[in-house]
């Protein structure tokens, strides 16, 4: 159902077309010229400029949290874009969020396999505790609930991500215990990645600017065991591939 | 109850079925499981996995690592395409196109830059390869990229990473860092005046941008929506100049074929899927993960070495690649994991992505979340795709909740049949493959939901904290998972 439906069927609230208002306002000066910066270091990474769109989406929204029109306003005057262009672009991706929303997002796995490992589960336990549906914010502004797709987790499945980093092998008691530790302001830990900073900081990595903290590169380190499953057994027995020392041995043995 | 459902058909050689667990299996280095490991592991890539920080530099030259680059620059351009084209190395991506041949179609001498685009957008439900390689090691990547633009002539290239992966974007920026000040990358890197750029690019959250002519569209800073081909990428790609596109995987298994010959790669798999690849082994298993080994061997090897299903449980079906590869089923336990093995079962091998489902989930449950993720990523370009998953969804979300009928069996397999083979690009062909399959081999159970008002399945007893041997009492909340796409 359409919000133009909902509304209409709620008793005749006008219908809004959700389009900005335009002009959009712009951003303060200072906040501007800081961003104009980061920006022309992105432009620079690409031999189009226009390349530089999605990163800079991902840096308005380090900026507010969200993809608000004065961030798309500023993408479209750097670029020498329409509000119209980029708005097309902002749209069409799952990952710009449309409207302001909480302090960490949690996104739970749904797609099938997930889903049927537990995901739905434990999706539908968050929504109960948090007292949101999909794409809600917790009261006090921390979490925000999603469903996502398949995550390229499927081994540590039911998968959850917070500000996209990996929480592996979830369940619901765990799933809870997560967003609580959000809520309090707990340090939480990703079973694959760095501890947590926020949302916004997850969006400026994804602009392109490197995390500066100076454990986040090894933090969890290699791998989870899932993903080393295969090779754990093959250091168990020695199998190794032909001119490997492990696999010459194997094919020795096999003969 | 015992849903009143007819049991996967159980094969009755080998150790039991294959599908329970096997007696030797995961337990450790007895004789059976030794020789087993032996013939259907080989770690390549994975091999350095477990040395410390594996992710650095330094620790991937102490693995040997840029050995092959440096092989690969004291070779003529055109002699590196025909070593990875002797070698047989195919696209780990899906199509399984060979990867040199994708290169050798770059024309030359056409005055036109040339780019080397990385596919990272590893978004197919089931695939879990890309991801972790990259996490563990980024080097193997960077080292693939240098050899390829070296063979294509390209001084600049791009990884395009799916974005909702933050913690392998850190590696990235670290690794691509670590390689610029080694002079892998940057100013001279391909020789004298040969100068080398490489850009990671985070995508935003779109499915379709794996498809490769979305990809492009997306990172040129429009919506991912694939194009009209031709031209090919290779004659006109990124900003309309010749470009290859090429998964993670396949790239860095290039290196391996530099340093070691192309005789070392084709003495794995087979002659026409030579080489090794990972295999990501995930659902209803004892011991979901990567299993790196050669091309050709088969599911019921890999479950009979690794515990095989979760206790008391048979397999019911499973994907050789990803949700957009036909569902198989326990009579297929013994195709030949390689891409005509699994062409020749009806399905393809695709990401080898091998989801694996046990008797206590219902296909159609299944089926009817992939069709949502195909209606929820469908980029609404093209008719077909974008009314035709809508419609499907429509369809089994009743067939589910019970309010299906007989002829809807058919309209699926209608609409499905109108969707396939007549969209713009592969996302559609994906969406009727779910389809396909699950009606050909589970027609039955459709038929339950619409003659039994509904679903026969309990949800809970499919998870993972589900006690799989007990016997089930009654059902907890049978219903949940109709809401969450509602």
């Amino acid at each position: 159902m359409t919000d133009a439906t909902r509304a209409a069927e709620s008793g005749g609230t006008p219908v809004a077309l959700g389009m900005p208002q335009l002009p959009a306002p712009d951003f303060p000066a200072e906040v501007r010229e800081r961003l104009a910066a980061d920006a022309r270091e992105i432009i620079s990474r690409y031999p189009d400029s226009r390349s530089a769109l999605l990163p800079m989406l991902h840096l308005v929204q380090a900026e507010e949290g969200w993809v608000s029109a004065t961030g798309m306003r500023f993408c479209a005057e750097m670029l020498d874009l329409t509000p119209a262009e980029v708005t097309a672009v902002a749209t069409f991706y799952t990952m710009y969020r449309r409207k302001p929303s909480g302090e960490h997002q949690v996104g739970v796995c749904t797609n099938t396999l997930c889903a049927v490992l537990g995901g739905d589960a434990i999706f539908a336990a968050l929504r109960e505790h948090l007292e949101v549906d999909n794409g809600g914010t917790s009261e006090d502004g921390k979490v925000t609930l999603e469903h996502i797709e398949c995550n390229a987790a499927c081994d540590y499945a039911p998968v959850v991500m917070v500000n996209w980093e990996f929480f592996d092998n979830q369940t619901i008691e765990s799933a809870k215990k997560l967003v609580d530790d959000l809520r309090a302001g707990r340090e939480v830990i990703p079973t694959r990645g760095a501890p947590l900073t926020d949302f916004r900081g997850a969006a400026r990595i994804l602009a392109g600017f490197p995390d500066e903290r100076p454990d986040a590169v090894a933090a969890s380190g290699a791998a989870g065991p899932a993903t080393m499953a295969g090779l754990e057994i093959a250091r168990e027995v020695g199998a190794g591939a032909p001119g490997s020392p492990a696999g010459d041995d194997s094919r020795e043995e096999r003969r | 109850m015992t849903p009143a459902i007819t049991p996967a058909p159980r094969d009755g050689s080998g150790n039991g079925n294959g599908t329970g667990a096997g007696k030797e299996g995961g337990r450790g280095p007895a004789e059976g499981s030794r020789k087993l490991a032996e013939q259907i592991l080989a770690p390549v890539l994975s091999d350095i996995w477990d040395h410390e920080a594996p992710w650095t530099l330094e620790a991937y030259r102490r693995a040997g690592g840029y050995r092959g680059l440096s092989v690969a620059l004291d070779m003529a351009p055109d002699d590196v395409i025909a070593l990875v084209k002797d070698a047989g190395l195919r696209g780990r991506g899906g199509a399984g196109f060979p990867t040199g041949m994708k290169w050798q179609f770059i024309p030359q001498g056409d005055d036109k830059p040339h780019y080397l685009v990385v596919n990272a957008d590893e978004s197919e439900p089931g695939t879990c390869k890309d991801i972790p390689l990259l996490f563990a090691n980024p080097h193997s990547l960077i080292e693939g990229i240098v050899i390829a633009c070296h063979a294509i002539r390209s001084e600049h290239a791009f990884i395009y990473l799916r974005g909702e992966t933050v913690p392998v974007l850190r590696r990235l920026h670290h690794a691509v860092a670590e390689a610029y000040r080694a002079g892998y990358l940057g100013k001279d890197a391909l020789g004298p005046g040969k100068n080398l750029e490489l850009t990671v690019h985070a995508g935003a959250g779109a499915y379709i941008c794996g498809e490769e002519t979305a990809l492009l569209d997306s990172l040129e800073g429009r919506r991912g929506q694939p194009r009209l081909r031709p031209p090919f990428p290779a004659v006109a790609g990124l900003y309309a100049c010749p470009t290859v596109v090429n998964n993670v995987e396949s790239l860095a298994s290039v290196p391996p074929i530099l340093a070691r010959g192309k005789e070392w790669f084709r003495s794995m798999g087979s002659e026409k899927s030579p080489g090794f690849t990972l295999y990501s082994l995930s659902g209803h298993v004892a011991r979901p993960g990567q299993y790196e080994g050669p091309l050709g061997i088969t599911l019921r090897q890999l479950l009979d070495l690794t515990g095989g299903m979760r206790p008391g449980r048979t397999l019911k079906f499973w994907t050789p690649g990803g949700s957009s590869t036909p569902l198989l089923t326990a009579e297929h336990l013994d195709v030949p994991l390689d891409y005509e093995g699994v062409a020749e079962a009806g399905s393809m091998l695709g990401t080898k992505a091998l989801q694996c489902f046990d008797d206590t989930t219902c296909v159609v449950r299944a089926v009817t979340r992939w069709t949502e993720f195909y209606a929820h990523e469908s980029c609404g370009k093209c008719t077909p795709c974008r009314e035709g998953t809508f419609w499907l969804v429509q369809l089994l979300r009743d067939i589910e909740a019970g309010k299906g009928s007989m002829a809807d069996l058919d309209k699926l397999n209608d609409i499905a049949d109108n969707i396939n083979g007549k969209s713009f690009c592969a996302l559609g062909d994906g969406a009727a493959a779910p389809i396909f399959s699950s009606l050909k081999y589970f027609r039955e159970e459709y038929e339950q939901h619409v003659t039994g008002g509904g679903c026969p399945f309990d949800p809970a007893r499919s998870t993972v904290w589900a006690d799989s041997t007990a016997d089930p009492a009654g059902r907890a909340d049978g219903s949940a998972h109709l809401e969450v796409n509602a």
